[in-house]
């Protein structure tokens, strides 16, 4: 086992966690990532495994799937992006590639991501001053690219206007944070 | 605009980048093309007021490449279609 | 002070008093006021200077087209210029300020241009400040700019905060008149998302300024109750106080909420006003219409005013402009507000009709085809003067004028998609035609159906044809459903001062003159009078204009055609447009592995796109920036130095096809790099020109990972998607950016090696034999976490790049540091890595600078002709191939004290210095600590061949002139042996 210390991508030891009124924002270390991308003329293999490896269907596109040890949400033609427990699956991309194989081309992605979570009954109200999803179609399991404030990323509904998961860019963790809190504090 | 994604639905067109004329899809062969070829190919654009074929890039989005037909005059755009689909035809 | 001119009921809350200021002078008002209504309650007519003759001003109008009451609202940095008096929402300790005048209102100065207004007619500037031509910069702008203008601005940074949003709908309703409010509740029960937004603070738009009932109740309670049930709907989002501003493409409809405007300050950390985007694949224009005025002498004076103005100042506000008015209409709707007003107890000295049948009245006198002649009163009205029908003249005392001239549907964004509207000869008045932003239905006034019952009836009509509800429609409740004709009467024959564009002063007499002087298209006509260009567009003024141009020209109106109306609808602040993006937070910040412990260092920081990098890490002690870069290059270059590299951009290439993929993008060959290799690339555009370098490493058969300088990242992955999707879409490729995933740091030097076996496992074998120079590998570090290590070197040393995941960046920093205090290891930030790289003759950004070629960096021969790649063919071209071809060289000063300056330019020891003789350009300069003189890199003319030549270095720019001798671009090591040691 090594010996270093990781800091999160807000540059703490421990996730950053911020509440304004009813909804709460918590920075979320403990992701694993890893991209998958279909070998072409593999595309119905890579569907097969990927089923197996998630226990259902790989989601279709604008939409995730959450099997028992990973999720997957649909990043681009025959390509998934998998999380899963970052305690368990450190090494994401080597476990997934194992499963996969040649059908797929597999990126190891944990840390290119700053992972947010954003819950609580008024998030739509904080979300309209950061993306533009159609909040009124974005239900549970739907997931979808966006800019939030120029910086490309990744939002999750977990539960329709309730809960939703933000990957960003890690490097611009603090930008992405400034960004969300000061809309949670605008809008609620 | 609102670009109708064929596999995201209707998208806003700040999410994508311009990258000019379908035509850049159809690069001369470095077997058979003349000099003039790779001349008109890397310099010569059509500029119409009216139907034009246009590469968009979804940056903010999946990463397609889509070939959109737009009216230059009215924006008014009549087809969608994934660039690598209509190449690897 | 008591509200004189405060009427019975209205929709204010009369238990609560709102203190404000008017230029110093205290008022009371009621929640429900505007500023406008206030100052009338409290008998104060006159509100602002014109623009040009600085004419005294009333209010023309209780809206958002009003030309006149414009002043400052606030004061201090919240001071804002321009604020139409009639939509500023009255609060507690509100304090204004009339502009435009100097001293004060009453009295101002500027006035004499009123004196002298035959010289200032239409055209004034153009004609006046044409010569002489050296004239205009110095003298006569500043003047024109002091003069003119309305506010001025606080010249201090606004306090406020703006923000952005996106909202999405099924339906976006604009207006919330009968029409609006009936079309939500028709949709609001079908279920649809809706979203109704309304300028105004209190949504019903004409019902709440009419006495009309609807069903049995009146209009203003009925929508009220509309709007009560409206607010229980979950599916529909209501919108006051936002003003749709423009129709945009495809159904996105931009729009202003003014979120704190009707408070003193916004709300602790509350937005002042937020710029919405709405995306509605249907949209219903419900946005009414705009009374328009008669032009006639000295129409202008304050207490002359629109009469449905008037009568919505009577009715929703309770405020009156004077006791005893007077009203000049020529139609049925002027009667509307004489009736309004004497129910409400003021005195109605007169109806002037133009018609010789208008209806009589058992209240009031009407004057049957008569006309208003002339008006006096210098601050404010205090007589008309009539025509009337038998041609004598009459006196009529009246303290305000209500006008009526007709109405105008509010069309506009009917035509922000270059919509043009046809002219109807019933309404004597433009209705939205042709080709409507795409979505879009009006309905009610804004589609000339002026009575309540047409707007009801339109709105619900067009809610259910647009979503396509099926069904029986509902019953539209009972209202007023008058027939409505308009004649038009524009002027009043024989005036010479009569306003139609209050706001820039534009008369009859200047649309006639410019008519005469040959500006006959309506757009000319428009900046020749400026005419409808002020802040209010020209609401209530343009009409006038295109009839009487038609009218010389002896056309219709319709074949005059009317200017485009463009977005904004409104007056938009710029600090809405600019939302949150301001000072720092004007793009996002992207920060390093490494940068706390570099913050920590006490590093200072330089923008490098959106990333923050080092650029050094001063010592105590040193005080100037070249002191701490001479040390960390020379410590480097002695020892071993750490630098964060990890901005470049990394590119993970996989698939069976990669080899085959890298081969098209890069210039030089990939197919035969073996695994654990890592190769130089130089990418070319299509067109021959080099447009990014960086190297490929090759992790495995079917992985590459491809790094991109910092500056180009997001442009060469495009590049590559292009590649990929359009001219190799069967090839086996994918790709995924990993540039922040890992944390990459270069260590370099003679002792870099040593360094990192403290550190990489001890079962990779990294010695020079196990692990050559330009090796790759995946490896472990301090006890089994994954990495990655290549040995590469941008500084010429021995040097290695180790990458491991992103937020074990910070500890692996930390452990070199510690680990490498053996060696008196040495963290640098880009100055020095800049230097080192000069000193190598590594190009840069500086010479990949979208002009230069493989051949004029010395590359020449890497451009492979046994396969394809992109850019290849172009490259051969003769002009790009000429024997003086610009070659990169290296250059030194043959004088060791010489300053060599990136940017000048190579001229022969001697001839001339011009153009013509130009040999070549410096690309970067440094100060080179290891050679003890500066360096440079340029290119030069046939530049291998010249070297050991001396040249002179030139920048007029600077005045310099230095002479160079032009040496190898490689200063140091030119034989590569340290690399490779």
């Amino acid at each position: 086992m090594h010996d270093l210390t990781p800091i999160t991508a807000l540059g703490g030891s421990a996730p950053r966690v911020d509440t304004v009124a009813d909804v709460t924002l918590t920075e979320v270390p403990d992701v694993a990532l890893a991209s998958v991308a279909a070998r072409r003329g593999h595309e119905a293999t890579c569907a097969k495994r990927l089923k197996t490896l998630l226990g259902k269907a790989a989601p279709e596109p604008g939409h995730a799937a959450t099997g028992k040890d990973y999720t997957a949400f649909w990043m681009g033609p025959d390509q998934w992006m998998l999380s899963a427990d970052f305690d368990t699956h450190e090494d994401i991309a080597a476990l997934v590639k194992t499963q996969l194989s040649d059908a797929a081309s597999v990126t190891e992605q944990t840390d290119a991501w700053t992972c947010f979570d954003l819950t609580g009954p008024r998030i739509n109200a904080v979300l309209e001053l950061l993306c533009n999803i159609d909040l009124t179609r974005f239900d549970t399991r739907h997931a979808t690219r966006t800019s939030i404030h120029h910086l490309g990323c990744f939002v999750m509904c977990s539960k329709a206007g309730q809960s939703v998961r933000i990957l960003g860019p890690r490097a611009s963790a603090g930008s992405l944070h400034h960004a969300i809190t000061t809309a949670m504090t605008a809008a609620l | 605009m609102i670009i109708n994604h064929p596999l995201l639905g209707p998208r806003d067109s700040a999410e994508f980048v311009y990258l000019g004329a379908a035509d850049l899809m159809k690069r001369p062969d470095p077997e058979t093309a003349s000099a003039d070829d790779w001349h008109d190919y890397a310099y010569l654009r059509d500029n119409p007021a009216g139907v034009h074929r246009e590469l968009w890039f979804h940056e903010g989005g999946d990463r397609s490449i889509l070939i959109v037909t737009r009216d230059t005059t009215t924006h008014e755009i009549s087809s969608v279609e994934l660039a690598r689909e209509v190449a690897s035809k | 002070m008591t509200q004189k001119n405060r009427l019975a009921s209205g929709q204010l809350d009369r238990n609560t008093t709102l203190n404000f200021t008017f230029d110093g002078k205290n008022y009371g008002g009621h929640p429900g006021d505007t500023l406008a209504s206030a100052l009338l309650a409290n008998n104060v007519r006159l509100m602002g200077r014109s623009f040009k003759y600085h004419r005294p001003r009333g209010p023309l109008t209780a809206g958002s087209e009003e030309p006149n009451a414009i002043v400052e609202l606030r004061s201090g940095a919240r001071q804002e210029p321009n604020t139409r008096a009639t939509t500023a929402e009255l609060f507690d300790g509100l304090s204004a300020k009339s502009q435009n005048r100097w001293p004060c209102l009453a009295f101002d100065a500027m006035a004499i241009n009123d004196r002298f207004s035959n010289f200032l007619t239409a055209g004034f500037y153009y004609k006046t400040f044409m010569w002489p031509a050296a004239f205009w910069e110095k003298i006569y702008e500043p003047i024109i700019r002091k003069a003119a203008g309305l506010g001025s601005l606080s010249m201090q940074a606004d306090p406020d905060d703006y923000d952005k949003g996106f909202r999405h709908c099924d339906l976006l309703i604009i207006g919330a008149g009968p029409a609006g409010l009936n079309v939500a509740v028709t949709a609001g029960r079908a279920g649809k998302q809706v979203i109704l937004a309304d300028e105004d603070f209190r949504m019903g738009g004409r019902l709440n300024a009419e006495t009309f009932a609807i069903a049995d109740m009146a209009g203003a309670d009925w929508a009220a109750q509309a709007v009560a049930e409206l607010g229980t709907m979950p599916n529909v989002r209501l919108m006051p106080r936002t003003t749709v501003i423009g129709a945009f493409d495809h159904g996105i409809y931009g729009a202003v909420e003014r979120v704190s405007d009707h408070l003193a300050t916004p709300a602790k950390c509350k937005p002042r006003q937020i710029l919405w985007r709405i995306y509605a694949p249907q949209a219903l224009l419900c946005s009414g219409a705009t009374e328009r005025p008669i032009a006639f002498e000295n129409n202008d004076r304050p207490g002359i005013m629109l009469a449905a103005s008037m009568r919505a100042y009577a009715n929703r506000w309770a405020a009156t402009p004077a006791q005893r008015v007077a009203i000049f209409t020529n139609n049925d709707d002027g009667h509307r507000t004489a009736q309004d007003l004497h129910a409400k107890g003021v005195k109605i000295a007169a109806v002037i009709d133009t018609r010789a049948d208008a209806p009589r009245s058992y209240d009031y006198e009407v004057l049957q085809g008569a006309q208003v002649s002339d008006t006096k009163g210098r601050l404010g009205l205090t007589f008309v003067e009539v025509s009337q029908a038998d041609r004598s003249t009459r006196t009529i005392e009246c303290g305000a004028l209500g006008v009526s001239g007709g109405w105008n549907p509010n069309l506009h964004l009917t035509c922000h998609q270059r919509g043009r509207p046809a002219w109807n000869d019933d309404l004597a008045a433009f209705v939205p035609a042709g080709t409507l932003p795409p979505g879009m239905t009006v309905a009610g006034a804004a589609n000339g159906l002026f009575s309540t019952h047409g707007a009801l009836k339109s709105g619900a009509d067009a809610a259910r044809k647009a979503l396509g509800l099926k069904g029986r429609a509902p019953a539209v409740p009972d209202a007023e459903d008058a027939p409505v004709t308009q004649t038009p009467f524009w002027y009043v024959e024989g005036c010479s001062r009569a306003w139609l564009d209050q706001q820039n002063d534009v008369t009859v007499k200047d649309v006639k003159l410019s008519h005469q002087e040959g500006f006959r298209s309506v757009e000319h006509l428009k900046r020749y009078t400026t005419l409808g260009m002020a802040t209010d567009q020209g609401k209530t003024s343009n009409i006038g204009g295109l009839a009487i141009m038609a009218e010389l020209a002896g056309k219709a109106i319709p074949e005059v055609g009317t200017t485009i109306f463009r977005p904004p609808y409104t007056p938009t602040a710029i600090g809405a447009l600019a939302g949150r993006m301001r000072g720092k937070e004007f793009h996002p910040t992207r920060l390093t592995p490494s940068h706390y412990w570099a913050e920590e260092r006490g590093a200072v920081f330089v923008e490098v796109g959106n990333w923050l990098r080092a650029q050094w890490f001063p010592l105590p002690g040193e005080t100037h920036w070249r002191q701490s870069v001479d040390r960390e290059v020379t410590a480097t270059r002695a020892s071993v130095g750490v630098c964060d590299c990890t901005t470049l951009g990394k590119i993970d290439v996989q698939g069976t096809d990669a080899a085959i993929f890298l081969n098209k993008i890069y210039c030089n060959g990939f197919a035969k790099l073996a695994v654990g290799k890592t190769r130089y690339g130089l990418m070319l555009r299509e067109d021959g020109i080099a447009m990014d370098d960086g190297t490929a490493a090759r992790l495995a058969e079917d992985q590459f990972v491809v790094t991109t300088t910092t500056a180009n990242a997001a442009k060469v992955y495009q590049h590559m998607e292009f590649v990929r999707q359009c001219l190799m879409p069967d090839a086996d490729v994918q790709l995924i950016s990993t540039t922040e995933a890992w944390a990459q740091y270069a260590v370099a030097g003679p002792n870099s090696r040593r360094l990192l076996q403290k550190i990489v496992d001890a079962e990779h074998d990294i010695s020079n034999e196990g692990f050559p120079f330009m090796a790759c590998a995946n490896i472990t570090v301090c006890g089994g976490l994954r990495a990655r290590l290549f040995r590469i070197s941008f500084s010429g040393e021995l040097a290695f790049e180790i990458a491991v995941p992103a937020r074990y960046g910070d500890a692996l920093m930390r452990r070199l540091m510690a680990e490498g205090e053996d060696f008196d290891v040495t963290p640098y930030g880009t100055e020095a890595l800049g230097v080192m790289r000069i000193e190598k003759g590594h190009a840069a950004g500086n010479e990949l600078n979208g002009t230069t070629t493989a051949l004029n960096l010395g590359m020449g021969r890497m451009v492979s002709k046994a396969k394809d790649s992109i850019g290849s063919k172009l490259s051969e071209r003769p002009g790009l191939n000429e024997p003086d071809a610009l070659m990169q060289v290296g250059l030194k000063p043959v004088k060791a004290d010489d300053k060599v300056t990136a940017g000048g330019h190579l001229m022969n020891a001697t001839g001339p210095v011009d153009a013509r003789n130009d040999q070549g350009y410096v690309t970067s300069a440094a100060y080179s600590p290891t050679l003890g003189h500066m360096i440079g890199l340029g290119f030069l003319k046939d530049g291998s061949n010249r070297m050991g030549e001396t040249l002179r270095l030139v920048s007029p720019v600077t005045d310099l002139t230095v002479k160079v001798e032009v040496v190898s671009a490689h200063f140091v090591d030119p034989e590569g042996e340290r690399v490779r040691a």
